[in-house]
């Protein structure tokens, strides 16, 4: 180890190639003093400076979305508002909330993003859990049969033949079981799982416990910000989802709220274009747009930041390889 | 013969009691079930039906019966190959894929650099929580601030383009100019998240060698290239592989939000054509090959990525 070290120092100059073992404590009191006082003020304060455009970079669109969907028409017409509002008002909020159509679909997108967290979140620990034990026979050919899915998709259309021949075109349900595991979060808790002492299992196991009972009083209470970690995956995958809505659902109560986003965006999009060769004026279509994108943002920017410990982790989960 | 013993003696040895196994372990396989059956179901039936690519779709047939396709099965692929349209997707699904490799790669790698440079707590931690928000929204949404920033006539940009007095750019209507706001817009979304993987790398490096090479009177900027980056080599040249292996790949989300109708030419990719030609249009056998193509190719690149990692000394991605 040592040498180790003394190898890579050798690398920037020799100067401390020849550090005996004793001087090295004395040694480090001094580093630690000159890392903190190494880089220049002014490089801190450059790489502050980049730091902050950066976050301005993500923050600016949502800023003038918020401030659009706040402002009053004839600022809108005008072209006045940047990034605050102008003509301070709450109608295309009311408008928004006031419509059926919206706060139908977004109750029923919260309630189809619940049911398939829940139902995800099971089956991927179904999976998972068994996959972590030595002795199960069969276990590589489970392994392989996972394996095989995420190196070969059948593809869009004979998926979408499935659907046909399962009955489940223009059914709710296609919302919520074909997406309802993914073999990538599967394979972050089973990394997580074997990151369990086997010990704690082993001494459940001479004391008699069942194995269901190992997974219910023992690998799901340790699995706490794996499983937080998951929710938020599949929760935001859910929310944000809309390809399979437009590819299977025809009818238009169970559109989730992104679909039913983009098929008004589109639609306002072309009335937009004829705006500019002078037809009529954007007006309240304007800051309703903004409104009705910032009302389908919200609930996830609400919950991220409260889960970035977890998430952080699990990414780094998901890279590493067992 | 006495070999045949010893064998027998081995086996009797190490005969596995079924039953006292079955009794233990048929909780575990009852866990199981479920989520074997719906990768079976979802993810191993639908192959089934990779089979109408070589044949001639008909509504009322099982896959079964359908006739096979002329030129042995191969027509629909000579037909894909012969689609100006289909040869316009993958051109432009190639294209897309490497610009955003090119210029998207190498961002969050740099942004993870600048991070680890911070010393104030709170503010790194802000700066990564304000980074990580876009790719926490949907690509409809991310198409809906694009609306609100790039509109030629009252977007954000064009305003204050057109109030510095220049011409408002047409950045989401021409079709070379919205490759860039593509690009951007996918960098836009995911450089904040991709650098989360490059700082558990550098977080996994020794501070001993930070340490040792101040003493040594290296700088900031030196330590970055000396230390910092060989850190995170293995994890760049793996994530840099998948990357390249995927470059036949297409996500339907980005492009089918973010097209429209005055760039089809560069925003048509192979998976909004399979989508709009097969469910839209019809063409399930043409599709399905078009599918099935990409899917091998797919897989061929990724075998062919892996065994590049290994040559080059890296551990593979599997």
């Amino acid at each position: 180890m040592a040498n180790e070290m003394a190898l890579k120092k050798g690398k920037f100059g020799l100067k401390s190639f020849a550090l005996s073992r004793k001087k090295e404590k004395d040694d480090e009191m001094e580093t630690s003093r000159m890392v903190k006082s190494d880089g220049t003020k002014v490089g801190d304060i450059v790489f502050v400076v980049i730091c902050v455009l950066i976050s301005l970079i993500c923050l600016v669109p949502m800023i003038n979305l918020l401030a659009r969907s706040l402002s009053g028409t004839d600022f809108l017409v005008r072209r006045e508002v940047y990034l605050l509002p102008k003509g301070l008002n709450i109608d295309a909020y009311s408008t928004v909330l006031g419509d059926p159509k919206y706060v139908k679909s977004f109750f029923w997108t919260v309630f189809l993003t619940v049911i398939c967290t829940f139902i995800s979140l099971t089956m991927t620990v179904l999976c998972a859990y068994p996959l972590i034990f030595n002795k199960l026979k069969g276990r590589s050919f489970f392994n392989i049969v996972i394996t095989i899915t995420m190196f070969f998709n059948a593809g869009t259309i004979p998926n979408y033949l499935l659907m046909k021949e399962l009955n489940l075109l223009d059914n709710p349900l296609v919302l919520i079981i074909p997406g309802c595991m993914s073999v990538y979060n599967m394979i972050i808790m089973r990394s997580f799982f074997y990151g369990i002492p086997d010990s704690l299992r082993e001494s459940a196991e001479i004391d008699g416990a069942s194995f269901f009972r190992i997974l219910w009083s023992i690998y799901l209470p340790l699995s706490k910000p794996v499983i937080a970690t998951l929710a938020l995956f599949y929760a935001v995958g859910r929310w944000n989802g809309y390809s399979d809505a437009l590819m299977y659902m025809k009818n238009k109560d169970f559109y989730p709220l992104q679909l039913l986003l983009y098929n008004i965006l589109n639609n306002m999009n072309s009335v937009e274009v004829a705006t500019q060769e002078g037809f009529s004026t954007p007006g309240l279509s304007e800051s309703l747009k903004a409104a009705i994108v910032m009302f389908s943002t919200i609930p996830i920017l609400c919950i991220y930041p409260f889960l970035q410990k977890y998430f952080i982790h699990g990414v780094t989960l998901g890279a590493v390889k067992e | 013969m006495k070999v045949l013993a010893t064998k027998n003696a081995a086996v009797s040895t190490t005969s596995f009691n079924w039953k006292a196994y079955i009794k233990r372990y048929w909780q575990l396989y009852a866990l199981l079930l479920l989520p074997m059956l719906y990768l079976l179901i979802f993810k191993y039936i639908p192959m089934k039906y990779v089979l109408i690519a070589f044949k001639k779709y008909s509504i009322v047939q099982k896959v079964g019966e359908m006739p096979w396709a002329d030129n042995h099965g191969f027509q629909y692929f000579i037909q894909a190959f012969h689609n100006k349209d289909f040869l316009n997707a993958l051109r432009n699904t190639v294209c897309l894929n490497l610009l955003d490799l090119v210029i998207g790669f190498p961002i969050p790698i740099i942004f993870a650099l600048i991070l680890n440079e911070l010393n104030i707590k709170w503010f790194k931690k802000t700066v990564q929580t304000i980074a990580y928000m876009p790719h926490f929204l949907s690509w409809v949404i991310i198409y809906g601030l694009a609306i609100q920033l790039f509109a030629p006539g009252n977007g954000l940009v064009n305003m204050v383009i057109t109030n510095l007095g220049g011409d408002a750019v047409p950045f989401l209507n021409d079709p070379g100019k919205w490759v860039g706001t593509y690009i951007f817009l996918g960098i836009w979304q995911s450089f904040g998240w991709n650098s989360i993987i490059y700082l558990a790398a550098i977080a996994g490096i020794s501070p001993e060698l930070y340490e040792a090479a101040s003493v040594d009177g290296a700088g900031r900027f030196r330590k970055m290239w000396h230390i910092t980056l060989p850190g995170i080599k293995s994890t760049i040249v793996v994530l840099l592989i998948m990357a390249l292996g995927n470059i036949l790949g297409s996500a339907f989300d980005r492009p089918f939000a973010l097209q429209n109708n005055l760039v089809m030419q560069n925003a048509e990719v192979i998976s909004t054509f399979v989508y709009k030609n097969g469910i839209k249009g019809l063409q399930f056998s043409l599709t399905t090959a078009v599918g099935l193509f990409q899917s091998v190719v797919g897989v061929f690149f990724l075998l062919f990525a892996n065994w590049l990692s290994r040559k080059l000394g890296e551990r593979g991605i599997w």
